[in-house]
């Protein structure tokens, strides 16, 4: 007996058949000439600057902590959602209870500002080396003549 | 007990259509975008240009795969694989039609009836993260970087509003099946109004469906691949068939959330007063398929229209908007549902 999600999996792999028939295809047909200067990073033609595997910022790991409490807050809903009616006011004030103090969680990320997606201050980047004095060019203020 | 070659018929049926509907849009939106910027359009190949597809694919197969050096060449191949076949499985749970007599067996129009499909369809979006960032990582490209973090945080952003703005859905029908849902949706408010949560549950409605665009990376949500700022985004250094993976999966991404705004607001298959037509149930199956075909048509053709109408957000807009009124709202959504629930029953 075939269960429902076999019927999934079935889907599943008939997709991918189609999507392997193309790139198996496309890996008969297609040209292959590749040379260092193709296989580089694109950046706009310019020389690739460095490693792109940086360091990013934190604000994205920020945000997907939050995003986990509320995740795990959305799953618990669930099965609270579909037996409601059922339980009628009790059920109502439970999760009003549960989801006040959420709300204050959040409130208390919202006032801490890490919701806000704020532009950085731009920063002056510091070299070590010492700079090569540049002879500024006097400007003298020369009374223009009328 | 229904033999096993009809539910491949139904599956190689569904497959084939949900793939072409997705090669068609991709036309379609040039058409579309062509006309409302007062262009002409792809209009040389084939009847109206409608070959142009085929055109594409011949070309997208004969383009030559590049590679960069210093990417991670496994994850590059994986991650077009992982975001096309996240697209085509979500389908897999949406009812497109009530039952219908077949060969004379009664034949449900979904493809896997299960019990969870709700659920079902909000782990494969979550899956759908993977593919963008892990191609945004593996190519060891800064644009593709960025492309690929902007697009883990702003899914993930949105996805708690789709799920609270779910909820409300659940708590009028009292259950996760599709169909059950669009069951539900079969009755009628006050004599002349169907049941249609786009009508119970508008505020629910409004937040799924701006959540929606923002899942699917269409504008004004497309940060992710921003061309004036990231080039292409995630997918910076993909070429040939790669890249036509991650652009079928963009449109085939589109039309399941196009499917699934039908399924859970617009009344699924629903065809409103059609009871009292009295035709033949056969031809009322077919009607209430084309029924559910036109209503995914509709919000397909409003996701294109906005596309080229709204300009693109700035990012912290982007992350203003989900966190500090999607989510607050979708909240309140529940809490106001629960409020109502409770209002009308005692």
């Amino acid at each position: 007996m075939l269960t429902e999600f076999g019927k999934i999996l079935i889907f599943f792999i008939l997709g991918a058949v189609f999507v392997a028939g193309g790139l198996i295809t496309s890996w008969i047909l297609r040209p292959n000439r590749p040379y260092p200067e193709k296989n580089r990073p694109y950046e706009c033609g310019e020389e690739p600057v460095g490693n792109a595997w940086v360091r990013f910022n934190v604000r994205f790991y920020v945000i997907a902590l939050i995003f986990l409490i509320f995740d795990v807050e959305v799953v618990v809903l669930f099965p609270w959602a579909l037996v409601y009616r059922q339980l009628g006011l009790f059920a109502f004030v439970e999760m009003a209870v549960f989801l006040l103090i959420l709300i204050v969680g959040f409130a208390y990320v919202w006032v801490k500002g890490d919701l806000d997606w704020d532009k950085p201050k731009p920063v002056v980047p510091q070299v070590n080396r010492p700079m090569q004095t540049i002879q500024e060019p006097v400007v003298k203020n020369e009374p223009v003549a009328t | 007990m229904i033999p096993f070659w009809i539910i491949l018929l139904k599956i190689v049926v569904v497959l084939g259509v949900l793939m072409t509907a997705a090669a068609l849009v991709t036309f379609l939106e040039r058409r579309i975008s062509a006309f409302i910027q007062n262009r002409i359009g792809p209009n040389r190949v084939g009847p109206q240009g409608l070959f142009q597809i085929m055109a594409d694919l011949v070309k997208l197969v004969m383009k030559e795969d590049i590679v960069p050096t210093a990417a991670n060449k496994t994850v590059h191949d994986i991650a077009p694989m992982i975001s096309i076949s996240i697209a085509l499985c979500t389908f897999a749970v949406i009812p497109f039609g009530n039952t219908i007599e077949l060969f004379g067996y009664q034949v449900k129009l979904i493809i896997a009836d299960v019990n969870i499909g709700i659920l079902f369809i909000l782990a494969m979006t979550s899956m759908g993260v993977y593919g963008v960032s892990l191609a945004g990582w593996s190519s060891n490209n800064k644009y593709s970087l960025l492309g690929g973090l902007r697009s883990s945080a702003q899914l993930i952003s949105y996805e708690l509003a789709m799920g609270l703005s779910i909820i409300g859905v659940l708590m009028v029908a009292e259950s996760l099946r599709l169909d059950q849902i669009v069951m539900h949706q079969t009755r009628y408010l006050v004599g002349w109004l169907p049941a249609w949560n786009l009508f119970v549950q508008p505020l629910g409605f409004v937040i799924f469906f701006v959540a929606a665009f923002a899942e699917t990376n269409r504008l004004p949500f497309d940060l992710p691949e921003a061309e004036p700022e990231l080039v292409g985004g995630y997918h910076t250094e993909y070429s040939g068939m790669k890249f036509g993976l991650f652009m079928f999966a963009e449109y085939a991404n589109m039309i399941t959330s196009s499917a699934l705004i039908t399924t859970l607001f617009l009344g699924g298959w629903h065809i409103p007063f059609s009871e009292n037509w009295g035709v033949s149930p056969l031809v009322m199956s077919l009607l209430q398929v084309l029924a559910f075909c036109v209503k995914v048509s509709i919000v397909v053709f409003f996701f294109i229209m906005v596309r080229w109408t709204i300009p693109r957000f700035r990012y912290d807009q982007l992350m203003n908007l989900g966190w500090k009124v999607l989510l607050p709202l979708s909240i309140a959504n529940v809490l106001g549902t629960g409020l109502a629930i409770l209002l009308i029953s005692s």
